[in-house]
């Protein structure tokens, strides 16, 4: 009944009911290839590719959006320049590359903290 | 005063029609929103692109939202519409903004701010909630009518609410599969709420056939559920809801998606900032601004209207927008402003208060199931942004003294997430109430501080 | 937090940290009776909402020997209180943009040496290398090793609820509407008239001390002012100490600390409207923006973080920058302890135990002479009066 339409991956979470006449486009998801249709928002992109949107702080798990309204604010991701995205009020534009862990180059852990958590002093 | 400088928040059916109002009035006002279209939620557009008729999109609703879309394209040259821009703090008499895209800001001076920010679904947590896979019944709908997609391949509706039978029948109608629609709420509505229903006999009938065609689609309906869990692993996320049915039974049901909604909260970030006067209504068991019969708020200057001050649906969003613009223009002393007002204030009110009674019929029939707060297990996660459970609530009373929900906030950090108190706020009331075994108006409500959503840290100053 | 008792050897007014320290030493190291008035909620006001800091560099050379002491006691906080107050002693550093302020820091290490303060001086490089977050215009930066930041949301209610276990006697809601002195003892008579007596007041009121100093005669120059505080989503943990700008230029002056949970707290810059008698402070959105610029300059990093709130607060500032610390200069038994010109949060463990040594024994050995209220009895007249 619902079979895998283009720009589905078999591993996605969303399924595609109608509207997939459209142009696919090309863009990266943590570093490897994806496709996805024009119009398509990042956060529809992000879950016929794959089946999470980004892991919580707190140890509880993957998140996979939850309000598709820009309420929520739990699928925030991040282009590889670092700029924050909204995936679900974000469109899809071709040969974006995007995380869905915070780029570690951009909130680098400081030399100090990582010799601590190595039980090691700084110096 | 002849240019009144007015600005509207929100391009959904009561900032649509207020603008509308303005323009026709002769004001041409600045219409902020947060998205790239306008159309609010309920009539959101698709992106452009898309194929499917308004007639698939919206059903039953499908001439108003089509006249609603049609009338705001006409409005755009005699406004000033900032797309994609979130108003994230205002003071008195200037409203502030943020393009996104770009970071630019703005402070808007303002002689009247219509406030139309609408509203999002009210959740309940459910044990297992957080996890990947649920989303809310908004969602739901917004992923078919917005993206033509299905939330999974097996979905469960969960909830109360005409919204709950809508989504799940149009995901039927576009070929999802949907294992079960669970309502929280019994059978027989009461005849106060029937009173109330037969407000709006069409919509009434609309959500009988609605449900009709559920069961004909051989969909699992059931009233009177209590919800137990929601079955997922931290990986792979959800794969069942379990809930205790009418008889005391535990039931099971398989699924790669749940939608949940207990119909609305009012987004009253802004009438909050605007230092206005809330009440705590009894009937929907939530805190609502203040207003009058035309919309304006206790804070001079600052008017109200749609799903943001009182859930009235798309219908009364659009009647309660025009109204509260005319009023805005009456009390600026406008002279074509006022003469649209007098002329167009009892019936516009009447449109309303049908509505209102509507309302009170749908609260109960359908109620929040605010009791289900007090007995949620200790460790069912209340607040999902920052994981914070129910135990660490009732904490926050029985060992740390707190008997109000701010006090809650401050010892236990509910409230305190990304999503700043939208999707546990009613919540963490009911459960700071029961611990502390003082009635829920009693207990305070969560105060909202700017900004009124995340704003990125690279947003520039103006000049 | 109820209780029927009336008379206590002690009464204090004003339920934030200088209060519920006090009020725990006095319980705990001397052992007398102790009742606490406090208009709304404990630690609700200027000791809640700051932002917890604790450092001793860059105070006033007068205030290390308290500051010292202080940090003596959030060592071992938690024990203390049998709580977690999130102290985290990973350091207090002070950057600067100019070669001028650099001098400046480096001479506040030579100054505090001699006072028990051992700081380290950093050049750019050697920031780069152990922190490696900051922009080109840091030029250097001195840190205090084992300063660092707690939670002042949590402290106030924690050191509270300890005095309390402790035998002392906490009433919320409890409005005080005056204080007089009748024969050897104080009265202080609540708004919904219950009236409380001690032979001994201490008045830890914030930014509303000054209208009790002045009905004994003791005129305050002191202005009500709102810390401009925000806080981020939380991040992956990168940062240790509590990280600030040491300039002269006001609006220059940010702070932040990332908290173990990762998100980051800062502050700092330009001051917003306090309205003490309202009760009610403000954050100017302009204030806001203009501080995630500064942000950005020093730590380029911040561009790609959301800010998910903000608060204000409000804090007494006295009109020298000096506190209000000590026995009253007129009246036997009164003691004062407010006015911290929003760097109280460091330093009030330090105020707590200081307070209660005098109260119980009439000296502390600790030097708090600069503090005396009395230094502004010379000037009162030309003073405006402010309550």
């Amino acid at each position: 009944m619902n079979k895998p339409l283009p720009g589905t991956g078999s591993g996605g979470r969303f399924v595609r009911l109608a509207e997939t006449a459209r142009p696919a486009l090309r863009l990266v998801i943590d570093g490897a290839p994806a496709t996805a249709l024009e119009g398509d928002t990042l956060l529809v992109a992000l879950l016929t590719n794959g089946r999470r949107v980004r892991t919580s702080e707190f140890g509880d798990g993957t998140r996979a959006g939850f309000c598709l309204m820009g309420a929520c604010q739990d699928c925030w991701v991040w282009t590889e320049a670092g700029q924050r995205l909204r995936a679900c009020s974000t469109a899809v534009t071709e040969g974006m590359a995007v995380r869905t862990t915070p780029p570690a180059s951009l909130w680098p852990v400081t030399p100090e903290v990582v010799a601590r958590e190595r039980g090691e002093v700084f110096k | 005063m002849s240019a009144p400088r007015i600005v509207v928040v929100g391009a959904g059916p009561a900032g649509v029609r207020a603008a509308q109002a303005l323009v026709e009035a002769g004001v041409r006002p600045i219409v902020v929103d947060e998205g790239r279209r306008d159309g609010g939620q309920i009539y959101r557009r698709q992106p452009e692109g898309f194929t499917r008729t308004h007639a698939l999109l919206y059903g039953s609703e499908a001439a108003k939202a089509q006249a609603l879309h049609r009338d705001f394209d006409a409005l755009r040259p005699h406004i000033d519409h900032r797309t994609e821009t979130l108003a994230w703090n205002v003071t008195a008499g200037q409203l502030h903004t943020v393009h996104a895209p770009s970071g630019a800001t703005a402070t808007l001076d303002v002689d009247a701010l219509i406030v139309c920010a609408g509203a999002t679904d009210r959740l309940m947590p459910v044990p297992g909630w957080q996890h990947a896979g649920c989303y809310s019944l908004g969602a739901a709908q917004i992923a078919l009518k917005a993206q033509a997609c299905a939330i999974g391949s097996r979905v469960v509706f969960m909830g109360s609410g005409p919204l709950l039978y809508l989504v799940a029948a149009q995901y039927v109608k576009a070929g999802a599969r949907v294992n079960a629609v669970l309502d929280t709420s019994s059978a027989m509505p009461t005849p106060a709420a029937l009173r109330g229903l037969l407000q709006r006999p069409r919509l009434l009938w609309r959500g009988l056939a609605l449900k009709a065609s559920l069961r004909l689609a051989g969909v699992k309906l059931m009233n009177a559920v209590t919800p137990l869990q929601i079955d997922a692993t931290p990986d792979g996320g959800v794969s069942a809801v379990v809930v205790r049915d009418a008889h005391g039974n535990e039931r099971r049901f398989d699924c790669d998606a749940v939608a949940l909604g207990w119909h609305l909260r009012a987004e009253s970030q802004l009438a909050d900032l605007a230092r206005c006067e809330f009440a705590f209504e009894p009937l929907s068991r939530q805190w609502l601004p203040r207003i009058d019969a035309c919309g304006r708020s206790s804070t001079a200057g600052v008017y109200l209207a749609g799903d943001g001050a009182r859930l009235l649906g798309a219908d009364g969003a659009e009647a309660a927008g025009r109204l509260a613009a005319l009023a805005a223009l009456h009390d600026l002393a406008h002279e074509r402003g006022r003469t649209l007002f007098a002329a167009e204030q009892s019936a516009l009110q009447r449109t309303l208060a049908t509505m209102n009674g509507f309302r009170e019929g749908l609260a109960q029939a359908f109620p929040w199931p605010h009791e289900h707060a007090a007995a949620l297990p200790h460790d069912t996660v209340v607040c999902r942004c920052e994981a914070i459970t129910a135990g660490e609530l009732r904490r926050s009373v029985r060992e740390l003294g707190s008997q109000e929900v701010n006090r809650s906030k401050a010892f236990s950090r509910v409230g305190m997430g990304r999503c700043q108190g939208r999707y546990c706020g009613h919540a963490a009331a009911e459960i700071v109430a029961a611990a502390a075994s003082i009635p829920v108006e009693k207990i305070g409500r969560l105060r909202s501080q700017a900004p009124v959503k995340p704003l990125l840290m690279s947003a520039q100053e103006h000049e | 937090m109820s209780d029927t008792q009336h008379r206590s050897d002690v009464l204090i007014v004003g339920g934030g940290l200088m209060g519920t320290t006090t009020a725990l030493f006095l319980r705990r190291h001397h052992g007398l009776s102790v009742t606490l008035l406090e208009r709304e909620l404990i630690g609700r006001q200027a000791s809640g909402t700051n932002f917890g800091n604790v450092r001793r560099q860059g105070r006033d050379l007068a205030q290390i020997p308290l500051a010292n002491r202080a940090r003596a006691v959030w060592g071992r906080v938690n024990e203390l209180l049998g709580e977690d107050l999130e102290f985290a002693p990973l350091g207090h550093l002070r950057v600067c943009y100019t070669e001028a302020q650099a001098a400046k820091l480096e001479q506040h290490v030579r100054d505090v040496q001699p006072l028990g303060l051992d700081l380290q001086m950093f050049s750019a490089d050697a920031l780069r290398k152990r922190w490696g977050i900051f922009s080109d215009a840091v030029v250097a930066g001195s840190l205090s090793p084992v300063d660092g930041h707690a939670n002042p949301r949590l402290a106030g209610p924690a050191f509270g609820r300890a005095a309390q276990r402790a035998g002392a006697h906490i009433h919320e809601h409890s409005e005080v509407a005056h204080i007089e002195r009748v024969g050897s003892e104080f009265v202080a008579h609540t708004v919904d008239g219950r009236q409380y007596r001690a032979a001994q007041l201490l008045v830890t009121t914030g930014a509303w001390s000054a209208r009790f100093a002045q009905a004994f005669g003791e005129a305050v120059p002191l202005d009500a002012r709102g810390p401009q505080m925000g806080v981020t989503e939380p991040l992956p943990y990168a940062i240790g100490p509590s990280i600030g700008v040491s300039t002269p230029i006001e609006e220059e002056g940010l702070y932040f600390r990332q908290i173990a949970r990762g998100n980051i707290v800062f502050g700092g810059g330009l001051k917003g409207p306090a309205l003490a008698d309202a009760v009610r402070a403000y954050v100017k959105p302009d204030n806001t923006l203009r501080q995630l610029r500064e942000l950005r300059r020093f730590v380029p990093a911040f561009a790609n973080v959301q800010l998910i709130r903000v608060w204000s607060g409000i804090e007494g500032y006295t009109g020298d920058w000096v506190p209000v610390m000590g026995p009253s200069a007129r009246v036997p038994g009164l003691h004062y302890a407010f006015g911290f010109n929003g760097e109280g949060f460091a330093i009030s463990p330090g105020v707590g135990e200081v307070m209660a040594e005098l109260i119980a024994t009439g000296r502390t050995s600790t030097p708090i002479a600069d503090f005396a209220i009395g230094r502004f009895a010379a000037a009162v007249q030309d003073q405006p009066i402010t309550t």
